[in-house]
């Protein structure tokens, strides 16, 4: 890695770990908010970005997450045990929509995933006796965690953010393992892949599950955050929001994630005054992305490097043509 | 049985709007690979269109021919030229993600710059009922469905039937031959384009006087043509009929029989049984994957 990476990796760190103190109990919200979000969409980059599965259901995940926790806690259980417990469904749940994803690929990937949040959303909606339907499920608790109450705001934050780096540090390992080799090889050629040996079938699925784990996690710490859950934020138009937020962040980029859920999370406060053509300015931008930087904003960088290399390669033989003339 | 037959019937007249619907987006797949998610809001700004045209005056018809213009300009044009030509070397995914980009932009755009009320809309055909064998069925029922089957078929014969039809087939299967043979390419994508806004804006007209005028009216729209389109197959403009046709019937019988609640859901599942039996949709061809 770059000295300059590193030195704004650290700047982030410390701007994380020292500014909440000074903010409004709002913008300290704001920011687990965003963090939630961090984690969510990473699962998504890994399954999207990585992987190359096109899933526009992570909504549903998300939601399944958030639900889990909070029904158990109002049955009576922990969060401690809420929070596995959400992951765990998420990883069972992701499987199982993974088989479907066997047989279909790309756009059909999509609408099968974009129909499974649907249903997901349906069943929020209609199953009054387990979600609440619209009422939703209110007054949800924040843990405590060694005795330490995660009640206030910037308790909260912290335990996001401690969250989000033990889950970005998973990732890390997991991109770097064969695990994440396989996924990426599976992104870049699926037949190359399955010839070289690699077992497209189980490391799809996988795909899928994990990123669903990463949903359901981000969706229980969700739950407890905003302590109020109803069907509205699980939809598939929050699916979509989620899939652009990794790719204007940059897709198969680690720190994609970050500058996706900051555009999707943050930027809207910033523009307050747009108010209601927010979203109009937000799908525009979307398309204009596309069009000049398909590869997100973190493609930047690379973008810049490849057009000096290549300035470089033809100045250099540039160079190497005049030698020859002058010979 | 009565009740039954009322419910098939007017499962019948919707689902064929569905059917209009996913011709327009089978017909972009074929001739030039797009897929186009702001298919829906491709129907919704056409019934925003025409009620403009109608509110400074200009009869349904009149409205309905400025309507038509105005589409093959924007949303076959503009949309081809400005997103689609741009972003094709790059794979379907871009065009995919800008045409999310783009529904969202249009459906609010419309929302903050006009307005978020449903706004009602003229029928095309008297309030009128007709009584078969106890079962009631309303003009508008049949007519929807008539139009819709008609407009359907006539695209399809010019499909098969005309020489341009047949130079936009052979593009779809192999532009290279295509251009070889010196068939103008990009004007016949550029038709499948324009037959997809003619086809959106008559979908807007049979489909708004029952559902409003409303920003959001595209999307449920838009989802239910997808699955259509998929369930009938994705590369032949019959099944998109076939997939548009079973939808809206099930989707009524299902409304009534099993619960109302759950009817957005009907079209999920009839898709993934068909996946999972039939991945190339029921009167699909096999596409052999390419390494």
């Amino acid at each position: 890695m770059k000295k300059i990476t590193l030195i704004l990796i650290a700047a982030c760190a410390i701007l994380l770990l020292a500014a909440p103190p000074f903010l409004k109990n709002y913008g300290v919200y704001l920011l687990s908010y965003w963090l939630v979000f961090v984690i969510a969409t990473m699962g998504l980059n890994l399954t999207v970005g990585y992987a190359g599965q096109k899933s526009l259901g992570h909504a549903a995940f998300f939601g399944i997450g958030a639900y889990t926790v909070a029904i158990l806690m109002k049955a009576g259980f922990s969060f401690w045990l809420g929070l596995p417990a959400a992951a765990l469904i998420c990883f069972i749940v992701g499987i199982a929509l993974g088989f479907p994803a066997l047989r279909v690929q790309t756009i059909y990937l999509a609408f099968a995933t974009l129909g499974f949040n649907t249903a997901v959303w349906l069943v929020m909606r209609n199953e009054e006796w387990l979600t609440g339907g619209t009422f939703g499920i209110n007054n949800i608790a924040r843990p405590s965690l060694f005795g330490y109450s995660l009640e206030g705001n910037l308790a909260y934050y912290y335990f996001v953010l401690g969250t989000a780096v033990v889950l970005g540090a998973l990732q890390w390992g997991l991109l770097r393992s064969p695990w994440g080799k396989a996924f990426t090889a599976l992104r870049d050629n699926p037949i190359r892949a399955e010839s070289l040996g690699i077992n497209t079938r189980s490391y799809t699925l996988l795909s899928f599950a994990i990123g669903a784990v990463y949903a359901g996690i981000a969706g229980a710490l969700f739950a407890s955050l905003v302590q109020f859950i109803e069907p509205a934020p699980f939809t598939v138009g929050a699916s979509i929001m989620m899939y652009l937020m990794v790719v204007v962040g940059g897709p198969g980029y680690f720190l994609g994630p970050l500058l996706g859920s900051a555009v999707g999370v943050i930027l809207p406060e910033w523009l307050r005054f747009a108010q209601a053509w927010y979203l109009f300015v937000f799908g525009s931008a979307v398309v204009l992305l596309m069009i000049w930087l398909p590869d997100g904003l973190l493609s930047i960088p690379d973008r810049i490097k490849a057009k000096r290399q290549a300035r470089e390669a033809s100045a250099a033989r540039a160079a190497a043509a005049q030698q020859q003339g002058a010979r | 049985m009565t009740d039954f037959l009322q419910l098939f019937f007017s499962g019948m007249a919707t689902g064929a709007i569905y059917s209009l619907a996913a011709l327009g987006f089978t017909l972009l797949w074929q001739a030039s690979g797009t897929i186009n998610f702001a298919q829906g809001e491709f129907v919704m700004l056409p019934a925003f269109m025409m009620l403009g045209f109608m509110s400074i005056g200009a009869p349904l018809a009149v409205s309905f021919a400025m309507t038509v213009v105005l589409a093959v300009l924007l949303l076959g044009w503009v949309f081809k030229r400005g997103l689609v030509d741009p972003l094709f070397k790059f794979g379907m995914m871009p065009i995919v993600v800008a045409t999310i980009g783009l529904s969202i932009a249009m459906r609010n755009g419309l929302r903050a710059g006009y307005s978020a009320e449903a706004h009602p809309f003229p029928s095309l055909f008297a309030d009128k009922l007709f009584n078969i064998a106890g079962v009631t069925i309303t003009l508008a029922d049949v007519g929807t469905f008539a139009v819709a089957l008609i407009l359907v078929f006539v695209v399809q014969a010019f499909m098969t039937k005309t020489v341009t039809g047949r130079a936009m087939q052979a593009v779809a299967q192999n532009t290279e031959s295509a251009s070889v043979l010196g068939i103008n390419v990009p004007r016949m994508i550029f038709y499948a384009f324009a037959i997809n806004a003619v086809l959106a804006v008559a979908a807007a007209l049979l489909v708004t006087p029952t559902y409003l005028a409303k920003f959001d009216m595209g999307e449920s729209l838009g989802n239910k043509a997808f699955f259509a389109a998929i369930i009938g197959g994705f590369n032949n403009s019959r099944g998109a009929l076939l997939g548009g046709l079973i939808v809206g019937v099930c989707e009524n019988l299902a409304a009534a029989y099993i619960s109302p609640a759950y009817k957005d859901a009907v079209a999920l599942v009839i898709f993934m049984v068909v996946i999972l039996f039939k991945p190339q949709g029921l009167l699909g061809k096999k596409v052999e994957r390419k390494v």
